[in-house]
């Protein structure tokens, strides 16, 4: 494997392989000492054309904990303010002699471009509305370590599904390692397409029971009055995440969030701290898969 | 130029005069002469009249004999939809490249959409480009103008003047009229010079921010679609328009199963309207656009397998009348980007006949219906006396070898537009001689 331009390029042994990886790396980050010098003398350019703080200050870790050498390369300080195409900026960074792209862009299919256009590996952080692969399966490890599986489990994704890389790569991860997925959301949120085997639900009390996990997606506040849902106040009513509701999925469930949180629209504050969250624990384990990512996608190949 | 030209021995087909089979076609003085079938011929020889031998080549002196036997002669083709660039985008294709890529593909007369920099919406623009085909250009060109003034939807353009100055249909293309008693305005007003009125159907408000078809494979490649209704609705509507003002509508590049029967309906309540689709909605589907190909990238969307079925019985019950190329050559640069950034359109004028003689070999179309759509239909719907071999007619013939079985390399093309999803394809059947107004362009050779 070259690149990780999404999940459903990818298939279940990639998926295992890659979580099982991580978690080696997850016991490293335990350590007092979390640098490893694995990656030392290989170069990784973080190419963010979307603002990011989570997701780039995660990669950035986890190249750091590798001892790559580590170049940022953003939006508004780049030759691309200057009118510079997204291929020229490629080739030249590739010029560079880097071994690692990770790109963050509005476009869907930003990456698979540049992946066809250069040698070196090329990572997806986020792609328009098409994949945010590193996302999901960070959220599957996670799953993993407080469910100790993904087989079997019910998993419902709620919230702007139609705009969200997440769910997409969440959607693919979870049905591929067999898991039974449901969406819920207002009927404007939904794709109009979805895969075969995943169910819709456009009420929360329907949609919830029974779950083992209850994954969030963030509202955007620029949907209300586009006709996707009328106020956030009213999203909140029908949609959000309360302790009432949350009751309704297994005692066990657990609640995740790709973060940022908008509390009091999508999720109420109590859910965001309560015991059942794993928030923060997708965080540090994001550092983990993110490692294990770069680890495999430089281990198959030999131009060190 | 050769004053006399002998098409010998060629397959002649002319819907316009009821013309299938072998015979000769004489040429002088960029007019045709006459056409002889080879039935009339030996008739006339038992006759022992000579008068036919007047044709011959050792009779005729200056006389350049074409041996077509085993190929097609048929009308230079007239493509109703071409998007010439010229003025304002030189970089994507000029009056003359494009021409030129006409010829190519055996179109001696091609129809160019107004969405020009500055746009075509006054005699002044007109004349501009009838002037540089006048001196630059390898085929016929007929303008056609915008509805409304800057294409904005707001004013109607001077069509009057414009219909003056040579302009032979009227269009907003690239975008639709939008508000509904604008278009009202334009049907019913563009009665008086009997030019159609030519509608890209589009809801913009349905199909914003759309790259491709709406369905599965869109949800799959992360890309926003733009859904069969958003044409289908402003199809419908337009046939309510033009049933309200009895103005003459043609509806542009058909694209869905929804508005081929809408047309189909509406015709046989016996609104007067005509249609066209282009060889990239019978030939292809959404597929084309997985791994983000951007040559696949087009509007009307490349659509699903239900939808090229339709287009294609529509095609041969006689809903969609033309096919037309929706020419719309981009720069290398301007394909080469991320996919939502790449502008809309393929380079159609050089596949445009090979891949309609598709239609014959899957049984679709015979060959006189085929040629129906790509001269005399077009002609007749725009008023122009084209799309024909008629005597006295101007000398333009395409020349076909059904046999030629060639890979479309987009590399070679004549269009500075290389932007097609078909690259690579094998097909069978190719121009291998255009003539136009007398002139023989050979492309024999060119392999």
């Amino acid at each position: 494997m070259k690149d990780l331009v999404g999940i459903k390029e990818i298939s279940r042994e990639d998926i295992e392989l890659i979580l099982n990886t991580a978690s080696s790396f997850r016991d490293i980050l335990r350590r007092d000492i979390k640098k490893v010098p694995t990656l030392r003398g290989k170069t990784v350019v973080n190419l963010f054309f979307e603002p990011s703080t989570r997701t780039k200050t995660s990669f950035e870790l986890a190249e750091k904990r590798l001892s790559t050498d580590v170049l940022n390369f953003s939006v508004p300080t780049s030759s691309v303010v200057k009118g510079e195409s997204l291929f020229d900026t490629i080739k030249t960074i590739e010029a560079y002699g880097v071994d690692y792209i990770v790109i963050r862009h509005a476009s869907s299919g930003a990456t698979h471009f540049i992946a066809n256009n250069v040698n070196a590996s090329v990572i997806n952080a986020g792609d328009g509305i098409n994949e945010h692969p590193t996302q999901a399966l960070l959220d599957a490890f996670t799953i993993i370590e407080k469910k100790e599986r993904l087989e079997g489990l019910n998993v419902a994704i709620v919230g702007d599904i139609i705009h969200s890389r997440v769910a997409k790569s969440n959607i693919y991860c979870l049905t591929k390692a067999g898991a039974k997925v449901r969406l819920i959301a207002p009927p404007t949120l939904i794709p109009p397409y979805v895969p075969e085997g995943v169910d819709v639900f456009y009420s929360m009390e329907d949609g919830l029971r029974d779950v083992d996990v209850v994954m969030m997606l963030r509202i955007q506040m620029e949907r209300q009055g586009k006709g996707f849902f009328p106020t956030t106040g009213e999203y909140f009513r029908l949609w959000g995440l309360t302790m009432e509701r949350l009751k309704l999925a297994k005692n066990d469930a657990i609640v995740m969030h790709p973060g940022p949180m908008n509390r009091g629209i999508e999720i109420a504050s109590d859910v965001a701290d309560c015991g059942q969250s794993v928030v923060l624990e997708q965080v540090t384990n994001g550092i983990a898969v993110r490692m294990a990512v770069l680890y495999l996608l430089g281990g198959s190949r030999e131009n060190g | 130029m050769d004053k006399r030209i002998l098409v010998q021995g060629g397959h002649i087909i002319d819907p316009s005069q009821g013309i299938d089979g072998i015979g000769d076609i004489l040429i002088e003085d960029g007019k045709i002469v006459k056409i002889v079938r080879q039935s009339d011929r030996a008739t006339v020889n038992k006759e022992k009249d000579n008068s036919l031998k007047n044709y011959r080549t050792a009779a005729l002196p200056h006389c350049c004999t074409i041996d077509a036997a085993g190929l097609y002669a048929m009308p230079g083709l007239v493509d109703l939809h071409t998007h010439l660039r010229e003025p304002g985008f030189e970089h994507k294709e000029t009056i003359k490249t494009g021409t030129g890529a006409a010829v190519r593909g055996g179109f001696t007369s091609v129809c160019c959409m107004p969405n020009t920099n500055p746009v075509n919406d006054n005699k002044t623009v007109t004349e501009f480009i009838l002037r540089t085909t006048y001196a630059e250009g390898e085929c016929f060109v007929y303008p056609i103008g915008a509805i409304t003034k800057g294409q904005k939807g707001e004013e109607l353009a001077e069509m009057g003047m414009m219909r003056e100055a040579g302009c032979v249909a009227f269009t907003d293309d690239g975008r639709p009229v939008m508000n509904s008693l604008m278009m009202r305005r334009a049907l019913e007003y563009s009665k008086i010079f009997n030019a159609p009125i030519i509608s890209h159907c589009e809801d913009i408000h349905l199909s914003e921010g759309g790259l491709m078809n709406e369905g599965s494979l869109a949800a799959f490649l992360g890309l926003r679609g733009i859904p069969a209704a958003a044409e289908d609705v402003m199809v419908a509507r337009d046939i309510l328009l033009a049933e309200l003002t009895g103005g003459r509508l043609h509806i542009a590049h058909v694209s869905t199963e929804g508005s081929v029967r809408l047309i189909r309906e509406a015709k046989k309540r016996g609104i007067n309207i005509t249609a066209e689709t282009c060889p990239h909605y019978f030939s292809v589907t959404e597929k084309a656009v997985e791994g983000y190909n951007t040559n696949a990238k087009v509007n009307p969307p490349l659509r699903t397998e239900r939808d090229v079925e339709a287009v294609k019985e529509g095609l041969q019950d006689g809903t969609i009348d033309v096919i037309a190329t929706d020419h719309a050559p981009h720069h290398r640069d301007e394909k080469l980007q991320e996919f939502d950034k790449a502008p809309f359109g393929i380079s159609g004028l050089e596949t445009a006949l090979s891949l309609s003689l598709g239609l014959v070999e899957q049984g679709v179309l015979d060959m006189n219906r085929i040629v129906e759509k790509l001269t005399y239909n077009p002609s007749k719907i725009l008023g122009i006396s084209k799309g024909s071999l008629m005597a006295g007619s101007v000398a333009d013939v395409a020349i076909v070898d059904p046999a030629k079985v060639f890979d479309i390399d987009a590399g070679r093309f004549l269009s500075k537009g290389r932007n097609t999803p078909f690259d690579g394809w094998r097909l069978k059947g190719r121009v291998v001689m255009t003539i136009c107004r007398g002139k023989i362009y050979d492309w024999r050779m060119d392999e």
